[in-house]
């Protein structure tokens, strides 16, 4: 994942509570085995409608989403997470999040800012009635600053989140580095647990995966 | 001290490696691979030059975006293109694939109890959602995004923190025409989509104890609608009779040390949750969704709520929005709702017991004329078990479609999805805005309603027809 200290930009105002992975990005785009391109079916359903606030002008090359509670709720989907970052948001300012689509937009680099409800219907106001007003979500200090409303306000971010978002770590790296007890764990669990019987490789070609340690 | 509960056991057993303000580690004992999330995890691995630790604990079939008319060709070249990606990532990788016309195919959470490879103290994850389902045999389950499952494929471990616990306890029985389904909608109806996040939920009291393997599968499969990160039914004897036998089940000796270990795995008498909901049973009723959400239900015996009678601003207007899309007038008597049509499946209800109890409202009535209805079977065992007890005769004499397995129109990513407008009575677990189809809408309903309401038409119980 790409590190992230700072966003700081325009934002766009989406004043709804629940928004579903589906309406993020609809099934339609999941049939795609690419990992980029997702930006334009971003919110693709909600975007028929004219008067949706991403079709407002205004609003173009926002990288700061503020919307309502337990955003990103739904399917697993990551493509949710790709869209948004295709379309070049960096940050989203929410009330409360949904579990999965919160690991989604860690493993992608984009950064989640919890702030109480109140805050984030001020910085909502604020953005509707002058879509220019920078927002900035600072990683390093926690905070969500948006000058014109002289507001700045600490947001909830774990510490190992937090680290991870200002490192850029490759996740995969990290857990790698744990082989030896992976192995061990493996030669001490219960030897009846489920094993799927192998396919053999596919005629002509040789398996990249290495054979089983227990 | 005080005792740990069925969530704690089971997390801190797989625990590779534990640091303070850190998540865990977890090892991960089964992984379940579908089409639709896992084309750019094998690509990852291909760029990193990354194998797959365990093939053998990983199992992949497809079922999101194929179709559910066995021969007939996927017309839309991007679907075929990823259906394509994971027979040639399987077979490069060294994993298991049931595929398409494949007699243990099917969709990825019925087929993991079904074979036995789902067991009580496992961790299980998939790049689904409805990975919950699991978790009714006692494991830890849950679903993961894209690059979670090129993690799990390349270290077989997950790092995630350790959840909340929370207890929801049904006291007391539940009418007889009160189905799993009807449980699980009605607990997420009184804690929310979000009452859930970041909580691992125990189902428990009697209303749960009492249900049979599949209708516990219902319940934990919708656990996510709660915003859940999973949901777990601690195993007791109705577990490991349904294990019994199963292709992958321990048997024999090591069927009995087994047994052993998962019985410890009950929360202590003295364990403490983090959260706790208990809910009467004898008040729950048959629920019917009427809003674009899931906790946007009601009793079948109730009305389309009012906007304005909802607590707070955002409550209200999602409310709302919601009536809009579903083209619904507050008052109207969800009875009074005519239907388009009925599709009867999902990894909710698309189980032998689910076919089972519509079959028996079908059976010597016909399909509403007009009407649509679809009866998917959630893999080809459970169509190939219905066929046997000639439940196919029953749906197809009603005037339903008899179909092969696969995720259908639970999320229409193949051809069965539901037209602009179109109202659908559906067993499925989601009834957001388009998730049927664009513009389509959606109520969600058990199995015996969603037949009662093929049948009449209108959204209705069994005990509605004449
Ligand atoms: S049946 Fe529906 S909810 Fe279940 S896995 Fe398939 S698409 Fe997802």
């Amino acid at each position: 994942m790409r590190a992230v200290s700072r966003v700081t930009g325009r934002a766009l105002p989406l004043d709804r509570a629940n928004v579903d992975t589906d309406q993020i990005i609809p099934s339609d785009w999941l049939k795609r085995i690419e990992r980029t391109g997702y930006g334009a079916g971003l919110f693709s359903a909600w975007c028929l409608d004219p008067s949706f606030v991403m079709n407002d002008p205004r609003f173009d090359g926002a990288s700061v989403l503020v919307t309502g509670a337990n955003f990103g709720c739904g399917s697993s989907r990551e493509h949710a997470a790709w869209a948004l970052e295709d379309r070049g948001f960096r940050a989203i300012i929410a009330p409360s999040f949904a579990d999965i689509f919160r690991s989604n937009c860690l493993a992608v680099g984009l950064v989640l800012a919890e702030l109480p409800d109140a805050d984030v219907g001020r910085i909502l106001a604020a953005v509707r009635a002058e879509p220019a007003t920078p927002v900035t979500v600072d990683v390093e200090h926690r905070v969500v600053e948006v000058p014109a409303l002289d507001y700045r306000g600490p947001f909830l971010i774990d510490e190992s989140t937090r680290a991870r978002l200002l490192a850029g770590h490759d996740e995969i790296d990290l857990s790698l580095a744990h082989d030896s007890e992976i192995a061990a764990y493996e030669a001490r669990r219960p030897h009846w647990l489920p094993r799927v019987a192998s396919t053999g490789p596919a005629s002509g070609s040789s398996p990249r995966s290495r054979p089983a340690a227990s | 001290m005080t005792g740990r509960s069925l969530a704690e056991k089971v997390w801190d057993e797989p625990v590779i490696h534990r640091q303070d303000g850190e998540p865990d580690l977890l090892y991960v004992d089964l992984h379940l691979v579908h089409e639709v999330t896992s084309p750019q995890a094998f690509e990852g691995l291909r760029l990193a030059g990354r194998a797959v630790r365990r093939p053998d604990l990983t199992l992949a079939t497809a079922d999101h975006n194929i179709p559910t008319v066995l021969g007939r060709p996927i017309a839309d070249q991007v679907a075929a293109r990823q259906i394509d990606a994971l027979t040639r990532n399987c077979a490069e990788f060294g994993i298991r694939l049931y595929p398409m016309g494949d007699a243990r195919q099917g969709i990825v959470h019925v087929i993991g109890p079904q074979l036995g490879l789902s067991q009580p103290g496992m961790v299980i994850v998939c790049g689904d959602s409805h990975t919950s389902t699991h978790g009714a045999l006692g494991a830890i389950a849950f679903g993961i995004g894209t690059s979670d499952v090129e993690h799990v494929l390349a270290t077989q471990t997950i790092p995630r923190a350790r959840p909340k616990t929370m207890a929801v306890t049904i006291d007391g029985a539940a009418p007889a025409d009160v189905s799993a389904k009807d449980i699980i909608l009605g607990i997420i109806a009184r804690i929310g989509t979000g009452g859930g996040t970041g909580h691992i939920i125990e189902y428990r009291g009697h209303a749960i104890r009492s249900l049979s393997m599949e209708g516990r599968m219902t319940v934990c499969n919708m656990s996510i609608e709660a915003g859940a990160r999973a949901g777990m039914i601690a195993p007791d004897d109705t577990t490991f009779a349904y294990l019994e036998g199963r292709p992958y089940a321990p048997s024999g000796a090591d069927r009995e040390r087994a047994i052993d270990h998962w019985r410890g795995l009950a929360t202590d008498p003295d364990a403490a949750f983090d959260r706790e909901v208990r809910i009467d049973g004898a008040q729950l009723r048959p629920y019917v969704t009427w809003g674009t959400n899931p906790a946007q239900a009601v009793a079948i015996d109730g009305r389309v709520p009012d906007p304005d009678a909802f607590d707070g601003p955002a409550a209200q207007e999602s409310a709302r929005r919601a009536l809009t899309y579903m083209d619904l007038r507050a008052g109207t008597a969800m009875r009074d709702i005519a239907v388009d049509s009925v599709f009867l499946g999902s990894c909710t209800n698309g189980r032998i017991e689910d076919l089972r109890a519509a079959a028996s409202v079908l059976r010597g009535r016909r399909v509403r004329a007009g009407l649509r209805a679809l009866a998917v079977p959630g893999s080809m065992a459970v169509k190939a078990q219905a066929e046997a007890e000639g439940l196919d005769r029953v749906f197809t004499d009603a005037g339903f479609e008899w179909r092969s397995a696969g995720c259908s129109m639970c999320l229409g990513m193949n051809d069965d999805v539901a037209a602009p407008g179109e109202r659908v009575a559906s067993t499925s677990n989601r009834n957001f805005e388009g998730r049927q189809g664009p513009g389509a809408r959606t109520h969600l309903v058990s199995p015996a309603v969603a037949a009662a309401t093929a049948i009449a038409g209108h959204l209705a119980s069994p005990a509605d027809l004449s």
